[in-house]
């Protein structure tokens, strides 16, 4: 197992390292949308999670609300694709509630195809492996900063 | 001929189960045309991951860009032939059976990419 892939929900670390070494992904989170990470792999300081979180959220809230003012579907993934870098975003619906997962892979060693492939597969995993009947827990204002904290001890094994 | 034309030409050859044009820098379907059961994305992942790392090993080894390639598999093969980036870095991809006639499939490989790459 990658030392580099922790999780703070261990029901997503499997299904997470698989994913990680199988589509060759350099960077990844699972989170809910509104930025509480349940997992990360490949990321060394906080900050880096912390701002890749927030900015996963404003994407999916972002491409949540065009979709809704068109009258569609939210959309299910979206891909940006540098000259070295690529990043996938999708969410799907879990037992646990809506899950999104951000993959960041290089071009040289993984491809949108692989990434797209192999995300199937975590996304099936994810929701086989996600508590059943589980009402996901609210995290109040007060006790934010607390939460988010030993979230990040967590992830980075603290 | 149209891209669906030249596919279509591969898969007349006895043993083709399916052909495909491949974004080679994706790993996406460009355009299939594949019988029930086969997999075109997951064909299409592996067929552009092995182009990329057959590509990179080929220029360290000194040999020049590969033609041709052929992976056989127990219960089938995957014949490849790959354009170069002017061409757009599209693959043109055969699944097989495993006895298939590979020098019929190459020749049609090779003017299906003549045409549509």
């Amino acid at each position: 197992m990658s030392p580099q892939t922790r999780a703070v929900e261990n029901w997503t670390l499997q299904p997470l390292t698989n994913f990680v070494r199988e589509a060759s992904a350099r960077l990844v989170l699972v989170l809910t949308p509104s930025g509480q990470v349940l997992a990360q792999s490949g990321f060394s300081r906080a900050v880096d999670v912390m701002s890749a979180a927030a900015l996963a959220a404003a994407i999916v809230a972002s491409t949540s609300e065009l979709a809704r003012q068109l009258r569609q579907q939210p959309f299910a993934a979206l891909s940006h694709q540098g000259p070295k870098t690529g990043f996938f975003l999708a969410t799907f619906v879990t037992d646990r509630g809506t899950l999104a997962v951000l993959a960041v892979y290089d071009l040289d060693v993984s491809s949108l195809g692989l990434v797209q492939l192999f995300y199937e597969q975590l996304a099936a995993d994810l929701k086989a492996a996600s508590p059943k009947g589980a009402v996901p827990k609210q995290v109040l204002a007060a006790d934010f900063e607390r939460e988010l904290t030993d979230s990040l001890n967590t992830l980075f094994g603290r | 001929m149209s891209r669906g034309g030249a596919l279509d030409m591969i898969t007349r050859v006895r043993g083709v189960r399916g052909a495909m044009l491949v974004s080679a820098e994706d790993g996406l379907v460009v355009a299939e045309q594949l019988m029930e059961g086969i997999k075109g994305g997951a064909v299409a992942a592996l067929a552009a991951s092995l182009a990329g790392r057959l590509r990179r090993a080929m220029e360290a080894a000194g040999t020049g860009a590969s033609v041709f390639w052929h992976l056989q598999a127990e219960q089938g093969a995957l014949l490849v032939v790959p354009g170069n980036e002017a061409q757009g870095s599209l693959l043109v991809v055969a699944v097989t059976e495993p006895d298939v006639n590979i020098g019929l499939v190459r020749l049609e490989l090779l003017r299906a990419a003549e045409t549509v790459l």
